[in-house]
């Protein structure tokens, strides 16, 4: 009897451990509709898996609590598109680059190694719709919270060089971008993205084939993608296979009509309006994070270590500030500098008296650049950067 | 896009500069270098059964058009309760921008379905 007690209770138990394990294999982000299975893809740790087809990956936001820069294996991934590549052969793969030049190229992986000297910035990628899932109203597209960013080392050599190697001809005014990924049915506008001309050959756009010191993960666009440093995602295409000059403004839909702003200082409208005027999505804007506390989190009353992140498009952090009482402002300790399109992390010692407590961080750039107390709103749920608030019981 | 599968190894224009550096890095590791493959997960998500069997037609409708191209996960994420012209503006993006060859009928219905399911 006893025996078989002690069995059933193995049994229990084991059963209770599987099924936690299986919790734990879903995420449940904290909007309507926020549920997300971990899935780990090929080459990748467990992520949130926000669509399949297409894969849409979000980093669980505890992956940035453990380093200014976030590992490989973690970062998210973001596609429009559904016919992704699944066999690329490095020693076949060109990159193309023609259009309003003197001398069309097709360039390999060890042409651009071996002819222009290779090159590393550490820089942040985010989606521009990072957070969409926290506005209010909500809006259609991607429902992410705040995983959809991640900073690297990133590895390859300017595009000013490949530029200036094939001879940009006069009158030339933006530049083209395409990828091996594109669409199921031919008629959907292939993924496509531009910049103009002065942007592209500003010595820091990089066409780039490793990521913190390793070829880039297949899903981040192996074997080379465009880094656009301090401009969101969408720019920075994967896979990429082709770069055309062009005399004219880019027409394509993925510039167009997709990735617009609000034609304002603050690219925002009034919650649930339309904007009058719309232009393309640009420069990152300033954020930062409490990484080592999350929401509803209990903590020891007295002192207490805050750490975490925070970013902008690239004029750099000049300061980091956190308040624990909605009244006072503390300033947060910078950390390593590595480079102004990086996460500078912060750190701060705060005191947390028994009770509730709202810590709310804030930053600010070399550009005097500052995050809004209030979120602001468009249409399309882009550039979020609202003074985040973690809310936490000390006792 | 698709331009890489061609296995050709093209004399690029840079040919002075570039032929040492193949030779350096390896020419015959180009010719026997085999391509590198990637299995991408397959989706799991299955569209809701409709509350009201209405929307059945709907329900087929979806089940037979949208996973053409995106999995059903594209449209259970998104946010809840957002209602009719949610929907609707949904379906028509997916028809007029992306080009879902979608006929009107079925566009309708699967709009119904999933403003009611959704």
């Amino acid at each position: 009897m006893l025996r078989r007690d002690m069995l059933f209770g193995a049994g229990a138990l084991a059963l209770a451990l599987a099924s936690r394990r299986a919790l734990a294999r879903e995420v449940d982000l904290p909007f309507g509709n926020g549920e997300r299975p971990l899935v780990a893809y090929p080459g990748k740790r467990p992520l949130l898996q926000m669509t399949a087809r297409p894969p849409q990956l979000e980093t669980p936001f505890s992956v940035f609590d453990e380093s200014a820069i976030t590992p490989n294996d973690a970062f998210f991934v973001r596609y429009h598109l559904a016919d992704i590549p699944t066999q690329i052969d490095p020693d076949a793969f060109r990159l193309d680059v023609k259009g309003h030049v003197d001398r069309p190229v097709s360039l390999s992986l060890t042409d651009l190694k071996g002819l222009f000297g290779p090159t590393e910035i550490v820089a942040v990628n985010q989606c521009s719709g990072n957070s969409r899932g926290f506005f209010e109203p909500r809006m259609a597209g991607g429902q992410l919270a705040n995983g959809a960013m991640g900073c690297a080392r990133w590895t390859g050599v300017p595009l000013k060089a490949v530029l200036d190697r094939v001879g940009v001809k006069a009158g030339a005014a933006e530049v083209a971008f395409e990828g091996l990924d594109g669409p199921v049915i031919p008629e959907t506008p292939d993924f496509a993205k531009s910049l103009k001309l002065e942007h592209a050959r500003d010595g820091q756009v990089m066409l780039a084939w490793a990521m913190n010191g390793e070829d880039l993960p297949w899903l981040n666009g192996y074997p080379l993608r465009l880094v656009v440093p301090g401009y969101y995602g969408t720019y920075w295409v994967k896979h990429l296979n082709a770069i055309t000059v062009l005399d004219k403004p880019f027409e394509g839909f993925w510039m167009k009509t997709a990735y617009r702003i609000p034609d304002n200082a603050c690219a925002c409208t009034e919650p649930g309006k339309p904007a009058a005027a719309t232009v393309p999505i640009g420069r990152l804007n300033v954020r930062s994070f409490l990484t080592n506390l999350t929401d509803e989190m209990q903590v020891k009353a007295g002192p207490v270590p805050l750490r975490g992140i925070a970013f902008d498009g690239g004029s750099g952090i000049k300061a980091v500030e956190v308040s624990v009482d909605d009244k006072s402002w503390a300033q947060g300790k910078l950390g390593q500098d590595l480079g102004p399109y990086a996460f500078r992390t912060w750190t701060l010692d705060v005191d947390l008296p028994a009770g509730a407590h709202a810590i709310r961080v804030r930053a600010t750039s070399n550009d005097g650049g500052a995050q809004p107390m209030e979120p602001r709103w468009n249409q399309a749920g882009y550039m979020r950067n609202v003074v985040e608030t973690t809310r936490v019981r000390a006792a | 896009m698709r331009k890489v599968l061609r296995a050709v190894l093209t004399i690029p224009a840079l040919a002075g500069l570039v032929l040492p550096a193949l030779i350096a890095a390896g020419l015959t590791g180009a010719v026997l270098a085999a391509p590198v493959r990637y299995d991408v997960p397959e989706p799991t998500a299955q569209f809701r059964a409709p509350k009201d069997t209405a929307h059945q037609a709907g329900f087929e409708a979806a089940q037979g058009n949208c996973q053409t191209c995106h999995s059903v996960d594209y449209i259970a994420t998104q946010p809840p309760g957002k209602g009719k012209a949610f929907w609707e503006a949904e379906v028509s993006k997916m028809i007029k921008i992306y080009h879902a060859p979608i006929d009107e009928a079925d566009g309708r219905a699967i709009a119904t379905y999933l403003s009611d399911t959704y």
